[in-house]
């Protein structure tokens, strides 16, 4: 059992892995190969097939595989090597495979320090493929009933928003006629307007936090547009129905999410849909050792989106859930060129947390979220005494651009007439007003390198209402 | 419809039907497995905590702590024989207060008359070693090394499936409207045409009393008593070792903590009385789910709740004797297994409830005794295949074994449920095999396609697809659990008039 050696190994075809196989092509990786679970590459773009993709990446209105199509076509003019119908196993050590004897074919390419991804397809049946880095761009997967334990009945008729799309856009079947959608995330909302379209009749979507968790245009084109109500603080307490649903029992939630007694409401219907949050996909990274941010459930990254397993990447919804697809395409471009970089420094070691010890000083600068912050992505700076590392960023790329680092992050709420604001300790390093934020857009600060040349102390990423100031 | 005649038809394909089929098939009999759901183990053979006993808990005399005791030996030969999971992790009954020791000392002397090998009393000290995680304020535990898991759906088909391999018929959506006593024997009507049968066996869990009646046997009430169980993220796979039992307290009955054989972490159950225009509702409640979740965090104080995957309820069938207007009066306290004293050839298996799973292959094996007493030739024929294979899965196999199967079959190289690593072929195999899967269910038991934290969101497409296939039905006749559990409801805009025609 013995491979060529790769570059780098990105699991997963969908908009993430598309664009970080084309990055790391662009910056000199040539030994590249994309692994898809599917049948073609795109991931779950394909069965998005309405538009507002691309506003902000290439500044017009693309369905969704149309979007893909144009990393896709990117891939194929690079001549990038991919696989379809493909599932990783595990990612495992190379030093550990050779010990059980899995070796790459040629010596030369051994690498105490790369890694060997296990994967399977009817075709070459297991493979082990010896690579450099690894790219993960999973994708994440869809919060079910089970976890969330509405108490009623089993029945047919319950489906996440996203398999209920697979259903209607890719199979071309509906999963039922009269519907609930539980959740305002965006597939639940751009699934009412959907299956409206269809001819079926939405009765309804309730959401169990006073605001929507989707996009505020979804809310508008796919809801008020069609007049399909919005219950806010609503949730469903109890699914009836033996054997397809019959219906679902609604009510209002007080602040603590809790059902009010004497609210409830009973609604008919023969399907419930369930649009309440994603979640990164990481079973993979997790065996690899990838350390995972307990907030957003993917992998803990620095400023170039390696993990803390050196050579192992991550980027798109396996590292935090998105709300455009535009952000996974830039995040995933850094990602690719900071892996071929890592592949072809093989040598001299890519600056990093422990391989990049030999290049100098290393500093690690940790990111924290502060006040009415979730979460941030990256997670922490690493840099060595020259901040050479820093400058690596991709969306610095433009000429004339100013060398920064981009901090993602959300917010715990609705907040309006704000100021965004980085510390490093009491020092204010950034700050930006802002007429509104909402947990469902993501919000971003960009920070000019130049004032992070000093920083030694955390960085706090706050939400600052008109209160604190007045404080 | 040609008339069909058998030696022994059962009534009822749970374990306790599955079981008795099975033993039957290995004499002449022509035996005949009526089951009203599209498939075996829909009932309380479907949901409920899994567990062979080691029999401490009947009552010494009674035919539940007799069988127990048996079923117990019997079951590590046949989970081999049969290829079902089977894991000897031993079971503690915990207690947390002064006055459950006593009841542990009590216990104790129970399993001993029962005949139960290996208890003893474990300390706090010991009790700690072996289950780390447990609340400190654990004092003492009965331990019963010979307690074990298994997947009580997969034990069902693996009996049932093995039965229809050795020549057994299963009739599925097969309901039972009306039983006649005819000379020499019965005639079964039911929803698909009558059947003849020389025996009845009524295996019908919490039909049982029904059909006892149907046949105007013995009158008996069974009542339902829900239970609800949550299940945990494989990760928490290791959160206990042992099955813990809690004893009684002022609360109630505990709950157990325990691992499945998939790894899963199960708590649970909750014990719901269910009133009549209740009858085979196994919905759950946000009161049961946060009592049992309360509950166990006596044992286990530090529950990760945020990692529930699932939660789902059973049915405990608990027999009571019959008032004069058939109304539920005293418990009876034990298995009624038994030929009716008025109605010559009709036997009872009712009030399986726990250690129903347990107890099942011995009750089998006593079952078929009665029979051969009621005049059935019971003598062993030859050419009786022990062994059913089922479905290996590939997850469990080492890689040259999935390089081979791979070769050999390459549906064996496409992952359809991601979460628990199955692929095509098993899938494929689980339709096709002796008693095979007709919904997405019984994909989901055969495989565990669909069983993991995902629950299905990726796999559900996909196996509906190849049920479709495999099936030679259109798309929208793929039901999630037979009748008319539809998964999808049409075709969409586009395609002729919604005819959802094969593909």
């Amino acid at each position: 059992m013995s491979g060529q050696m790769y570059d780098a190994v990105i699991i997963g075809g969908g908009p993430a892995g598309l664009a970080a196989a084309v990055s790391a092509y662009d910056c000199g990786a040539r030994k590249i190969v994309i692994l898809e679970r599917d049948s073609r590459l795109g991931g779950i773009l394909l069965q998005c097939i309405h538009n507002g993709f691309g506003l902000h990446y290439f500044g017009e209105e693309l369905t969704g595989p149309e979007y893909a199509g144009r990393f896709v076509k990117q891939v194929l003019e690079r001549s990038i090597d991919y696989k379809v119908n493909t599932m990783v196993v595990s990612i495992d050590k190379a030093e550990d495979c050779e010990a059980s004897g899995i070796t790459p074919s040629n010596p030369a390419d051994s690498h105490p320090a790369g890694h060997v991804v296990t994967a399977m397809n009817s075709t070459d049946g297991l493979m082990f493929l010896h690579t450099c880095s690894v790219i993960l761009a999973t994708g994440c997967r869809e919060r079910t009933r089970g976890a969330l334990v509405i108490p009623g009945t089993r029945p047919a008729g319950i489906f996440t928003a996203g398999s209920a799309q697979r259903f209607v856009n890719i199979d071309g079947y509906l999963p039922g006629k009269k519907v609930v959608i539980l959740g305002s995330g965006d597939i639940g909302l751009i699934m009412a307007r959907r299956l409206t379209l269809e001819g079926c009749d939405v009765k309804l979507v309730c959401e169990v936090m006073p605001y929507s968790a989707g996009l505020n245009r979804n809310m508008t084109q796919c809801l008020e547009n069609f007049r399909i109500p919005l219950r806010l603080s609503t949730t469903v307490t109890e699914i009836r129905g033996r054997e397809r649903v019959e219906g679902v029992t609604i009510a209002k939630v007080d602040a603590g999410r809790r059902p009010i007694p004497g609210t409830e409401e009973y609604i008919e219907c023969d399907t419930l849909l369930l649009s309440v949050g994603l979640i990164p996909e990481n079973e993979i990274s997790t065996g690899a050792g990838v350390r995972m941010d307990p907030v957003t459930k993917g992998p803990s990254v620095n400023q170039l989106m390696e993990t803390s397993v050196p050579g192992i990447f991550a980027c798109g919804n396996t590292v935090h859930v998105h709300d455009l697809v535009d952000y996974v395409t830039t995040e995933s471009i850094l990602a690719g060129k900071s892996a071929a970089k890592y592949a072809l420094d093989a040598e001299k070691r890519f600056p990093s947390r422990v391989s990049g010890a030999a290049s100098g000083t290393l500093h690690s600068i940790p990111i924290r979220p502060g006040n009415r912050v979730r979460y941030t992505v990256p997670q922490q700076i690493d840099t060595d005494d020259t901040f050479e590392t820093v400058t690596e960023q991709g969306n610095a790329g433009k000429a004339g651009d100013v060398p920064k680092v981009q901090i993602m992050f959300r917010s715990t709420d609705v907040y309006r007439n704000i100021t965004i604001s980085v510390y490093s300790g009491s020092s204010r390093l950034y700050s930006r007003k802002v007429r509104i934020v909402r947990p469902g857009e993501m919000q971003t600060a960009d920070i000019p390198l130049s004032t992070l040349l000093d920083v030694t102390t955390p960085l706090t990423v706050s939400i600052e209402t008109p209160e604190d100031t007045i404080d | 419809m040609a008339e069909r005649v058998y030696d022994v038809a059962i009534i009822g394909v749970g374990i306790t039907g599955a079981c008795v089929a099975r033993e039957l098939t290995k004499t002449r009999a022509k035996v005949a497995l009526i089951e009203k759901e599209n498939d075996v183990s829909c009932g309380s053979s479907k949901a409920n905590s899994g567990i062979i006993h080691g029999g401490y808990d009947p009552v010494p005399g009674t035919l539940m702590a007799r069988l127990n005791v048996r079923g117990s030996e019997l079951y590590p030969e046949l989970a081999e024989k049969l290829h079902f999971d089977y894991k000897r992790t031993g079971s503690l009954v915990i207690t947390f207060d002064k006055k459950g020791k006593e009841l542990l000392a009590a216990l104790l002397e129970r399993g001993r008359k029962n005949g139960v090998k290996e208890l003893r009393i474990v300390d706090s000290g010991e009790l700690h070693e072996m289950e780390p995680n447990l609340g400190e304020n654990a004092l003492a535990a009965l331990y019963s090394p010979s307690a074990a898991i298994v997947s009580p759906y997969k034990a069902t088909w693996a009996f049932a499936e093995s039965a229809v391999i050795n020549g057994a018929e299963f009739l599925r959506n097969t309901a039972v409207h009306a039983i006649e006593k005819t000379d020499g024997g019965f005639l079964i009507h039911t929803g698909r045409g009558s059947i003849k049968s020389r025996f009845v066996v009524n295996a019908a869990g919490i039909a049982a009393g029904t059909i006892s009646e149907m046949a105007g046997a013995r009158k008996y009430v069974i009542k339902q008593r829900r239970g609800e169980y949550c299940l945990l993220d494989n990760k928490y796979g290791t959160l206990v070792h042992h099955v813990l039992f809690q004893t009684p307290t002022e609360l109630g009955k505990g709950v157990l903590v325990t691992q499945t054989v998939d790894g899963n972490i199960l708590i649970g159950p909750s014990a719901d009385d269910q009133s009549q225009d209740m009858n085979e509702y196994k919905g759950t409640t946000a009161l049961s789910q946060s009592e049992i979740l309360e509950k166990a965090s006596l044992t286990i104080p530090e529950i990760p709740r945020g990692n529930i995957i699932n939660s789902f309820a059973g049915i405990r069938s608990i027999a009571y004797t019959a008032d004069s207007a058939g109304n539920p009066d005293k418990p009876v306290d034990d298995f009624i297994i038994e030929e009716d004293p008025e109605v010559k050839g009709f036997f009872n298996a009712g009030g399986i409830c726990s250690p129903g799973l347990s107890s099942a292959p011995a009750s089998a094996e006593y079952i078929v005794g009665l029979l051969g007493k009621a005049g059935l030739d019971v003598t062993k024929r030859t050419g009786f295949i022990e062994e059913r294979r089922g479905i290996a899965a590939f997850n469990q196999a080492d890689v040259q074994t999935k390089l081979r199967l791979i070769r050999e079959n390459p549906l064996y190289g496409q992952i359809i449920c991601r979460c628990e690593t199955v692929t095509e072929a098993e899938i494929v195999q689980a339709i096709h095999s002796p008693l095979g899967a007709r919904d997405l269910d019984g994909i989901k038991r055969r495989t565990r396609a669909g069983m993991g934290r995902c629950q299905s969101g990726f796999c559900s497409p996909r196996v509906t697809e190849i049920l479709s296939r495999e099936l030679k039905i259109p798309m929208t006749s793929v039901t999630k659990k037979g009748g008319t559990s539809y998964v999808l409801a049409d075709r969409t805009r586009g395609f002729a008039d919604g005819d959802g025609g094969a593909e």
